[in-house]
């Protein structure tokens, strides 16, 4: 870039500059005042760090607050699934339920943690907002195996989350004022 | 001597030896503690003891001071395997931690910890042996203090370990001139013509009970704090180790309690390098420059001056330390033209200077 550079002339160093010594105690200035500074480590394992929302942990499912599990075994997020890490085996609520007309559930749900990229798409694409990526960030087993969480322990992390919906109960109490809505 | 004196005199000096070796370890852990506190961190505070650290406050407070970490740190030298590398000169490489660390504990003898205030008034000094020439004793076990170094990385048969013994030994070669003639203006000061205590250490320390060296020689002072720094071979004058460009220098082929003697040897170079300084220029075990010493009478008076000197030393072990997490390492040709360029004319000036101004003008000593 002829023009544009502009030339600093070096000046050469004062005696003082070049017995090393005012920059000696200005660096002793900063360490000193580094050492009596708040300390900036978390204790990790004791204080945990604060998870911002929106943060992408570990997938689980969850119950509405009436407690009924939301999964209707639609399969889509183990159709979704990046690396494969959801399997699905569907499975139909019996007649006499009280959720019977939500027709189906899944019978087992297993995502396997150690596949799981934590990408959040099955959270994006679940339509009954059933599947959700929570805070929890540390698993660890013993085994691969144990590291392959099954229904039962999926819903035991997920706990009960708000509806906004009520998808389901609103349709039920709709077709028993006699506005089916299909 | 009859044996008794003897006896006594051992066991003084094996209690100097137990010090100063609780004290190196003492300082890895301040090191890595201050190290953590200069970089925004905690430094080590977890470590703990099962039954000890349960102990209601005390137990906490040790455990956060990181103090049990001295006690992990050195069990783990003790449990490790012990590698000898097929390469290595066997013999030497066995001989070397031995004779790394012989010399930091060797001038012990000659320094005088504390003063005794006896009955009559008279003050003694309270030294294992008051040899007239105590310092010629410390510069010369100081400088075999370089062969540990120099034989290990011989000995390890291996490239990098041998580029750190060289640099080693020519450091010392360099900064041992300094040294010495930091130290030839302290002497002539102290030592009025006629005076017959030579190079006696405790001289000095009667002479600083008024004033220090450390203002009446500032240029000295700080021409032999920082030949003290190469000599000690910390940072910023580690070339013997610097782990960027040497790997681990010449302890690389070193590992479980052979490692560990190098590096205690390290620390003990460190508290006696600091106590040198303090008796040299920073009064010893006097209380303060220009007020009367308040030790009291006998035992309790020889007590409290020792601990005074002890919290001295200790203040300037702190410096090294400050000094190491704040400077970065010299460049090797730096710290050849720092040696031979500036602080070899400079003492040597500094020398000249004094001899003159003794000659000239009446010293503080003979007012």
């Amino acid at each position: 870039m002829p023009g544009k550079v502009k030339e600093i002339e070096r000046k050469p160093l004062s005696l003082a500059e070049k017995t090393f010594l005012p920059q000696i105690v200005s660096g002793l200035k900063v360490t000193c005042a580094n050492m009596l500074r708040k300390k900036v480590t978390r204790e990790y394992p004791d204080v945990l760090p604060p998870i911002p929302p929106g943060y992408r942990g570990m997938p689980t499912l969850v119950k509405d607050p009436d407690g009924r599990e939301k999964c209707v075994s639609c399969q889509l997020c183990e159709f979704v699934c990046p690396p494969k890490a959801i399997r699905i085996t569907p499975g139909a609520i019996p007649e006499g339920s009280p959720d019977a007309h939500v027709e189906k559930a899944p019978q087992e749900f297993e995502i396997d943690m150690l596949r799981c990229i934590y990408c959040g798409m099955c959270q994006e694409v679940c339509p009954e907002e059933a599947i959700f990526l929570q805070n929890k960030f540390t698993l660890n087993g013993l085994s691969r195996q144990e590291l392959v969480f099954n229904k039962e322990r999926l819903y035991e992390a997920g706990g009960t989350l708000q509806d906004q919906h009520f998808k389901w109960k609103k349709k039920k109490e709709s077709e028993e004022h006699g506005n089916a809505q299909h | 001597m009859d044996w008794i004196q003897l006896a006594i005199e051992a066991g003084f000096g094996l209690a100097f030896i137990i010090v100063v070796m609780s004290m190196a370890g003492l300082t890895v852990v301040a090191e890595r503690k201050f190290c953590g506190f200069i970089q925004g961190r905690l430094g080590p505070n977890r470590t703990t003891i099962p039954i000890l650290g349960s102990i209601p406050f005390f137990g906490r407070l040790i455990t956060r001071m990181g103090l049990f970490q001295l006690v992990a740190d050195g069990s783990k030298f003790l449990f490790k395997e012990e590698i000898v590398p097929g390469h290595v000169n066997k013999f030497y490489y066995n001989l070397a931690p031995i004779v790394a660390l012989i010399p930091p504990l060797v001038p012990l003898v000659v320094l005088p910890f504390g003063q005794m205030t006896l009955a009559d008034g008279t003050i003694r000094q309270l030294i294992i042996a008051n040899v007239d020439i105590g310092m010629l004793v410390i510069l010369a076990f100081s400088s075999l203090g370089v062969y540990g170094t120099v034989l290990a990385g011989w000995a390890a048969n291996s490239k990098y370990p041998f580029m750190g013994g060289i640099r080693a030994s020519a450091q010392m070669i360099s900064y041992e001139l300094t040294m010495g003639l930091s130290i030839l203006p302290v002497f002539l000061w102290a030592n009025v013509p006629g005076s017959t205590e030579g190079l006696s250490i405790a001289n000095i320390v009667v002479f600083q009970q008024t004033h220090w060296f450390v203002y009446l020689q500032p240029l000295t002072a700080l021409l032999f704090l920082v030949a003290l720094f190469a000599e000690t071979n910390r940072a910023p004058f580690d070339m013997a180790e610097s782990e960027t460009d040497l790997v681990g220098g010449f302890h690389t082929e070193y590992g479980a309690f052979k490692f560990g003697i190098f590096f205690v040897s390290e620390y003990a170079h460190v508290i006696v390098g600091s106590g040198l300084f303090v008796l040299l220029f920073l009064g010893g075990s006097n209380f303060l420059p220009m007020l009367p010493n308040p030790w009291p009478v006998g035992i309790p008076g020889a007590i409290l001056s020792t601990l005074w000197f002890i919290a001295k030393t200790s203040a300037l072990v702190f410096f090294f330390i400050w000094i190491r997490w704040t400077l970065p390492r010299f460049r090797y040709d730096q710290v050849m033209n720092l040696g031979w360029k500036m602080l070899l004319p400079v003492a040597i000036a500094n020398l000249v200077f004094v001899m003159v101004l003794l000659a000239t003008i009446t010293p503080v000593a003979a007012q």
